[in-house]
């Protein structure tokens, strides 16, 4: 299978992450790996590290992981699970500044056709602009 | 310098940093409930569940924590806290701690350097600065307290109880604020009046270490 850029979903709910990971599958089909995560650890609200690490960890590749984040500690908390990457994999992952929902899908849609990482985040935050 | 900074540092690795992990500790525990509602009136509630977290993970590394040299227990709490705070103040609190443990590594360093690394890293971290209504409201008056009170040569209690008040007028400076970072700016002028809980859990843990120091410093 050819690679392509795969996408993380981070949530402060894990059931819009579970959501937005489903309408990617549906566009996006199998080609384009991705993984959500959303919640604190007693199953309430909220997001934590380590859960988005492990997202970042089963999907990465060599065209890299484009990261929706819905809000706050979603994003400060994804730059910090970046930064615990190994060195090499840092630069190949980034977080898109754009809605979680229907970013995941734009991103996923243009990764299903091969782009790269870049244009992936692109086509993510400028649709919305 | 700074007899100051010399008598803490020379402290570091001894008992003293048991007392300051069970301070810290104590501090979280004794008011989650309050951080809990100071943040269901501006932010998403969960401040004092998530900083109670936190220091849960702390808690129960503690005895470990307590024999590192001081460097190596900063960077390790720091590492705790990213993985078990959750929110944005996992990561803020544990850069702060982590900045602190690599300053504090370094010859020589002291610890108007050891603070003013870790507060910048909680800047970056952050994208934020003071007058934003945030922890950094009270980080930045206590970090450059502590700098006058080097410059100033002053006695280690006079220093303390600088930053002790340091704190709480940094804490108190947030009410009037609008909040333009986080969950609270959602709310524009209706953040005005109500203190910032990150500024809160940050005065919790000056005072609550400033006074562990005070009891240990004749």
């Amino acid at each position: 299978m050819t690679e392509r850029v795969s996408i993380v979903i981070v949530s402060h709910s894990a059931d819009v992450a579970r959501g937005a990971a489903a309408m990617v599958r549906q566009m996006a089909g199998k080609e384009v790996k991705v993984a959500h995560c959303g919640g604190n650890p007693e199953g309430g609200l909220g997001t934590n590290v380590a859960a988005i690490k492990k997202c970042i960890e089963q999907v990465y590749g060599p065209r890299g992981v484009a990261i929706l984040v819905d809000m706050g500690g979603a994003e400060t908390n994804s730059e910090m699970a970046i930064e615990m990457l190994p060195r090499e994999w840092k630069t190949n992952v980034v977080i898109c500044r754009a809605p979680v929902v229907e970013g995941a899908v734009m991103a996923a849609a243009e990764a299903s056709g091969g782009s790269s990482l870049q244009k992936v985040r692109a086509t993510a935050e400028e649709y919305f602009r | 310098m700074i007899a100051t900074q010399e008598a803490f540092v020379a402290q570091a690795p001894d008992p003293l940093l048991a007392r300051l992990l069970d301070a810290a500790i104590e501090a979280i525990g004794t008011n989650a409930d309050l951080l809990g509602d100071l943040d269901r009136a501006i932010g998403d509630g969960d401040h004092g569940l998530n900083m109670l977290r936190g220091f849960a993970a702390v808690a129960g590394q503690r005895d470990d924590l307590a024999v590192l040299p001081l460097a190596a227990a900063l960077d390790a709490m720091g590492k705790l806290l990213v993985m078990n705070v959750g929110g944005a103040s996992g990561p803020l609190y544990g850069s702060l701690l982590i900045a602190m443990g690599k300053a504090a590594a370094r010859d020589g360093a002291s610890v108007a350097t050891i603070l003013e690394e870790g507060v910048a890293a909680v800047k970056r971290r952050g994208k934020s600065d003071r007058g934003e209504k945030t922890m950094l409201d009270v980080l930045v008056p206590v970090q450059l307290a502590w700098a006058q009170s080097c410059r100033e040569g002053l006695a280690p209690r006079d220093a303390l109880e600088r930053l002790r008040r340091a704190a709480k007028e940094g804490l108190d400076s947030t009410r009037p604020l609008m909040a333009t970072k986080g969950r609270a700016s959602f709310l524009r002028e209706r953040s005005i009046g109500h203190l910032d809980p990150g500024a809160f859990s940050s005065f919790l843990l000056v005072d609550a270490t400033c006074r562990a120091f005070l009891e240990v410093e004749p």
